[in-house]
């Protein structure tokens, strides 16, 4: 069963489409990303699915759920981790997730149990009582994450979750959703922008300018390159790229600092590379298909 | 309705009356100002023709100023929200928008009683007595006051984004609304069309009810309405604002 249904999604904003015309399902259990730039669409659609946007045509659905006419049903099943920080700063750390118990009527032992658990899983247990305002922003994102776990919900919406977390409390935080959904089968919807990130999906869409433009198994999507990514820095990108066109029919693609392209077997290709290019070459780097290359190949551009 | 909700809505927003130090000393300071230094300043220019002093005329206006402020003030918590995003954490939780407008309704409501009550304390220096039973009735006008204006200040913050709009709200919403009450001067005096004004400010009905309370034994000028249009265009007021709040509330873009 989808969990979520989204067709045909259009969102204007005062004239700028941010979304247009998106369509994907997410199974049950499934962890789904959406991969993209900052400003491709993905918390426009993530808002639109929590209720918290209206969407200008299509439809949406959560849990069976339509976010435009069911709001309160879709609301009441999903959990939201935010991209900025939406803590009360006057509050401590416990009262702040006591507040989120209450909102979502949990009962009062099994929020003490929860709230005990996830401060240890997250390493705020004793800074418990402390405010808010004195926490480092990395400390916040944590509370943040704890905070969005705490009523379990069937749906997780995570927003750029780990955004400024350290490696260690990264690979904490997913260990941790990775064991729920092992015991209670969690769906888990998360827009990011890290290619590392996003390869711990099932499934990821990669979106640019409001549409998704690939969607697949991080394998698929990868698989989708034949070849070696080649970046090269050189002493005159254009005349570069005007070389690679002529003598080896290759379309490489201009970045901010050099040029990139792909090709079979680059071990072998560079010596030949040394030898027919004019241009002075300043720096070479071979690497396997990875989702940024999927990205660049796409649309031309690096991600960030 | 979600009780749970609406109770911890209401406990945050007193957590954080009491810890702002600087907010309650505002609080204490700004009708004491009023009261014993414009109060008294005016007191010996103005003949109020009457047995009583210029201070004991604005002590119910005073009173009605410190519920304004205070209601208007305890929504500002929903811009501040909204401006740090803890608004969005209240958006998607599974209450209804009803339930987040009573909770800010009951919290406004609960704090600006507790700060005209108190205020009251300091009726015996203006020379003012207050028996039990006007205490009590003040402690009714009080509450209705409060809710009325905490919904008035819920429906205008239901729709401010930015903490500058509301600083314009309060130049020329609140402010205007103060001196148009009949808290400074008797309404009768006012040129006719300030005069009208004054009839739409739900301000003017709460502190004409309690000059009925505080002001009529005294044989000073009173209050220049019959009660139950005060107590009536108070309570209509608060109940449409709340409903425009709700429906405020409810709309998303």
């Amino acid at each position: 069963m989808a969990v979520i249904e989204v067709r045909e999604l259009v969102k204007n904003y005062n004239g700028v489409e941010a979304v247009r015309g998106v369509s994907f399902e997410v199974e049950e259990g499934e962890t789904f990303g959406f991969l993209g730039p900052n400003g491709a669409g993905k918390t426009t659609t993530i808002n639109i699915l929590c209720t918290l946007l209206v969407q200008t045509s299509g439809v949406a659905r959560v849990n069976g759920f339509d976010c435009l006419r069911e709001p309160a049903k879709v609301r009441s099943s999903i959990g939201l981790v935010f991209q900025e920080i939406t803590l009360d700063n006057e509050l401590t750390a416990l009262e702040n997730l006591k507040f989120h118990g209450y909102l979502y009527n949990m009962e009062k032992r099994l929020l003490e149990r929860r709230i005990e658990e996830i401060l240890h899983v997250v390493g705020l247990w004793e800074r418990r009582n402390d405010f808010v305002k004195s926490f480092s922003g990395g400390m916040k994102r944590r509370l943040e994450i704890a905070r969005g776990l705490l009523h379990r919900p069937k749906v997780l919406f995570l927003d750029e979750p780990t955004l400024g977390l350290d490696p260690q409390t990264r690979s904490n935080v997913w260990q941790f959703i990775e064991e729920l959904k092992g015991k209670e089968g969690n769906t888990v919807f998360m827009t990011t922008h890290y290619m590392d990130e996003a390869e711990v999906c099932d499934r990821i869409a990669i979106i640019d300018g409001g549409r998704i433009i690939a969607c697949g198994t991080p394998e698929e999507l990868k698989s989708s390159i034949k070849g070696d990514t080649v970046y090269l820095k050189t002493s005159d990108d254009e005349k570069t790229m005007e070389e690679l066109s002529r003598k080896f029919h290759i379309e490489a693609k201009r970045l901010k600092d050099g040029v990139a392209f792909i090709v079979d077997r680059a071990e072998s290709f560079i010596p030949k590379l040394f030898e027919a290019l004019s241009t002075e070459i300043q720096a070479v780097n071979i690497k396997r298909p990875s989702l940024d290359d999927v990205f660049l190949h796409l649309t031309g551009r690096e991600i960030r | 309705m979600s009780w749970r909700a609406v109770y911890v809505i209401v406990l945050r927003e007193f957590k954080r009356f009491f810890r702002q130090r600087g907010r309650l000393l505002t609080t204490i300071a700004r009708p004491l100002l009023w009261l014993f230094i414009v109060g008294a300043g005016l007191t010996s220019i103005i003949d109020v023709n009457t047995h009583g002093s210029y201070m004991q005329f604005i002590l119910p206006g005073v009173v009605g100023m410190t519920i304004l402020f205070s209601s208007i003030f305890s929504t500002i918590s929903v811009v501040w929200d909204r401006e740090f995003g803890f608004l969005r954490e209240i958006l998607v939780a599974p209450v209804s928008r009803l339930t987040i407008v009573a909770g800010k309704l009951l919290s406004g409501t609960a704090l600006s009683l507790f700060q005209g009550m108190a205020l009251l304390l300091v009726a015996p220096l203006v020379g003012l007595e207050v028996g039990l039973w006007q205490m009590l009735s003040m402690a009714v006008l009080i509450t209705l006051l409060s809710f009325a204006l905490t919904s008035f200040g819920l429906f205008i913050a239901a729709r401010l984004t930015s903490l500058e709009g509301f600083n314009v709200i309060m130049n020329f919403i609140v402010l205007p609304m103060f001196f148009l009450s009949g808290a400074l001067y008797p309404v009768e005096k006012l040129p006719l069309v300030l005069k009208y004004l004054t009839f739409l400010n739900p301000l003017s009905y709460g502190v004409d009810s309690f000059k009925h309370v505080l002001l009529t034994n005294n044989g000073m000028l009173t209050a220049e309405l019959p009660m139950y249009v005060d107590v009536g265009f108070v309570v209509t007021f608060g109940v449409v604002m709340t409903l425009l709040s709700a429906w405020a509330f409810g709309r998303r873009e």
